[in-house]
């Protein structure tokens, strides 16, 4: 890391603002409570739901103790609840979500910020945005109609060419005279595929973002210095940006874990560790409360929302540390994400 | 060779500090925020009139002949192989190997006649360009797709005009519509905005204007809160409002379920935007004698005011098109509702889930139909942001 006196510009004390006193009138105080209550208002909100998620949670906790960390199943009746299963199911999902967007949303950040035509760039941008935009149903309907059918061919390929591999294995005759599609449908890689279609125009966004910033005295100095475009890229922009790398796809990260509806849509739930990505069958923690807050009731309740609160803890660290390495970084200081 | 502008030059005199906070160049302006970006409203200064752009990549014709040389022998080849030879079929195949023919040719050719420098260069190009390529195809098919899976619905007027409470799973197009899901969209939506829009506001006032010790708790609060999933912000609203104060499913549930959802949104792109409005004019104004209140009401608002509408409509599209906050909480209906009240309300997003859900194709058709509905209305309210934030840029001047 560089020193932190070249990342701050020292300001000279005569440019820092004077301190304004003046004796409030009564419109300015009661402007200035007025705006201090909608502050407590809106702190009271937001912070009143992880303080009510904690205490709801709570009880679940005491019962199950670490069991409910480590038990797959989730069957209130029998008692056994656990998050094993979907906190895996959750943690498989948003990892082929960000394999497969994170070098996409770099290379698209890259085309944009460095190859696109000049003319072009503005429209690309807000492409990328609109991207953002799009409803997640509208995400989930193309993946469950559009892009399922064509995909468990490729999972077919994959697993036979890679299905010594345990991850990519199949539970299925491959030499089937009818080409099993219902076992390869609904899998963790097709969720996966759609929430990375998701995500990856946050972390684009954010990426192109901060290779915008980079300084072009520094891209000059290395053109200078006889390097091609692709030269430019690899010594200056993204060692530039790698705050923004980091920051962006972080910020994807905690988006996938926490999407719902294209995942219902797409996986068939299955309350086990199920380790065959390309198999169906699979869940995550808010398509396992969009499928079973109906119905529940009372402790029952209290076990989703103790689920909810791991998820929200996950995707709140995630946030944080996306938050923490923009704002390090030397690209990201001004980059707000 | 030209020299460089002094402007440019990386040993050109600059003031202290410029390493890095040099100017980006003005495409930079829309900072997101979690993804969303909001305006580029008259805050930035002036960018200096930017020194014409050398070309750095010189294509010559051997250039060109190479590429449409390579394009054409990975077809040959493709076709050859893949088609003649390979007991291998689909069209989704033959792409792929074809891209991998012609860049394996692109490639090899740079590498002999330019050296491995040049090679590592075109590779990433095309590498850059393909992916980039990908992304457009996938949006244009995302798009494209809803929109035109969702003509047979909407090429019916009365899937505007009337509500699905008599049209049975087997009824065709021409009888039953949406209009129950798009009043429900409307009514939540609006009565998320009546919420979401004087709190997010009020508090972004508060986080730049007024201050204080508790400022910092409030800003990394609702910081923090940005992260919450939407699910959870459902599951919030069931518990509290349905469970705990024994309230229906209703369209009211919902907004406040997406209220939930929308604030921490609003208020920290808000804030955003009000901490761009330059300091000179706060200070100008209050050097003029106005009281703080005025100041804020008649200089940093109207100031603000292209940003904040970006930010107040991005974040009206994200709320919008979420459907997991108003599946636990609005229920599902066949009715038109109008009262937000009482009775359950269906929205869009709910009406083309449990449309979707069907195995009926007319349902399928109904639930593209809604879709389609909702895209157009999520690009509406972007493309008025894009239009509010060019406006805001020209106006100021």
């Amino acid at each position: 890391m560089q020193d932190p006196a070249v990342t701050e510009p020292v300001v000279p004390e005569t440019l820092v603002p004077r301190r304004l006193r003046a004796s409030l009138t009564l419109s300015d105080r009661i402007f200035r409570w007025v705006a201090r209550g909608g502050g407590a208002l809106v702190l009271l909100i937001t912070g009143g739901i992880g303080v009510f998620l904690a205490y709801q949670a709570k009880p679940t906790l005491d019962a199950y103790g670490w069991k409910f960390f480590t038990e797959q199943s989730w069957n209130p009746e029998a008692n056994q609840i656990g998050v094993a299963a979907v906190l895996f199911g959750t943690i498989v999902i948003a990892t082929i979500a960000i394999a497969i967007s994170f070098p996409v949303a770099l290379a698209t950040a890259l085309f944009i910020s460095e190859w696109a035509p000049r003319g072009l760039k503005k429209s690309l941008v807000a492409l990328v945005d609109l991207m953002v935009a799009v409803p997640s149903i509208v995400y989930g309907l193309w993946g469950f109609f559009l892009l399922q059918p064509q995909i468990i061919h490729l999972s077919r390929w994959i697993t036979d060419w890679f299905g010594w591999i345990p991850v990519f294995k199949v539970d299925t005759d491959p030499d089937a005279a009818i080409f099993d599609g219902a076992t390869y449908a609904s899998s963790a890689f097709i969720a996966g595929i759609v929430v990375a279609m998701m995500v990856m125009p946050i972390a684009c966004a954010v990426m192109r973002e901060v290779f915008d910033q980079t300084p072009p005295g520094e891209r000059e100095a290395a053109l200078a210095l006889g390097s091609t475009s692709w030269g430019v890229v690899r010594a200056v922009v993204l060692p530039f940006g790698r705050g923004g790398i980091i920051g962006g796809t972080m910020l994807g990260l905690g988006r996938a874990l926490g999407e719902t509806i294209a995942v219902v849509m797409i996986v068939s739930p299955l309350f086990e560790i199920n380790w065959h990505v390309l198999q169906s069958g699979s869940i995550t923690i808010s398509s396992m409360i969009a499928l079973r807050y109906g119905e529940a009731s009372g402790s029952q309740l209290n076990a989703l929302m103790a689920a909810g609160l791991v998820l929200f803890i996950i995707t709140l660290i995630v946030n944080l540390i996306a938050g923490f390495v923009v704002s390090r970084s030397r690209s990201g200081a001004g980059t707000e994400i | 060779m030209r020299t460089l502008p002094p402007s440019q030059s990386p040993f050109a005199p600059q003031p202290p500090g410029s390493g890095t906070t040099h100017l980006p160049p003005p495409s930079t302006s829309n900072t997101p925020v979690n993804g969303v970006p909001v305006g580029d409203g008259p805050l930035e200064p002036e960018a200096p009139p930017e020194p014409e752009r050398r070309k750095l990549r010189v294509v010559d014709v051997e250039d060109r002949a190479c590429l449409i040389g390579s394009l054409l022998a990975g077809l040959s080849l493709t076709w050859v192989l893949y088609s003649r030879i390979l007991p291998t079929e689909g069209t989704l195949g033959f792409i792929v190997c074809w891209w991998l023919f012609f860049t394996a040719f692109y490639t090899l050719i740079t590498g002999l006649r330019r050296g491995r420098v040049v090679l590592a260069d075109r590779f990433a190009v095309i590498l850059a360009h393909s992916i980039a390529g990908l992304v457009g195809i996938a949006l244009v098919s995302v798009i494209g797709y809803t929109l035109i899976r969702g003509i047979p619905a909407l090429s019916h007027w009365n899937f505007f005009s009337s509500d699905l409470r008599t049209a049975g799973p087997l009824e065709p197009l021409t009888a039953g519509g949406a209009l129950h899901a798009l009043a429900g969209t409307m009514i939540q939506i609006g009565m998320a905005i009546a919420v979401t829009l004087p709190l997010g506001i009020l508090c972004a006032v508060y986080l730049t204007e007024v201050g204080g010790r508790a400022s910092k708790l409030v800003r990394s609060v609702v910081e923090a809160m940005t992260a919450l999933p939407s699910i959870v912000a459902g599951l919030f609203a069931y518990v509290v409002l349905l469970i705990g104060f024994g309230m229906r499913l209703s369209g009211f549930v919902a907004a406040m379920a997406i209220s939930v959802m929308m604030l921490p949104i609003i208020a920290r792109s808000s804030e955003v935007v009000l901490r761009l409005v330059p300091n000179g004019l706060r200070e100008a104004s209050l050097a003029l004698g106005a009281t703080q209140w005025r100041t804020v009401w008649s200089v940093v608002l109207p100031t603000a005011r292209p940003g904040l509408a970006t930010a107040l409509v991005l974040g009206t599209a994200r709320g919008i098109g979420e459907t997991s906050p108003v599946l636990l909480t609005a229920g599902y209906t066949t009715y038109l509702n109008l009262n937000p009240f009482s009775g359950p309300m269906t929205s869009l997003p709910l009406f083309t889930f449990k449309m979707s859900q069907s195995p009926e194709d007319n349902y399928i058709s109904r639930a593209f139909g809604a879709a389609a509905l909702l895209l157009v209305l999520v690009l509406l309210l972007f493309a008025f942001s894009r239009w509010m934030a060019g406006r805001g840029r020209s106006g100021a001047r």
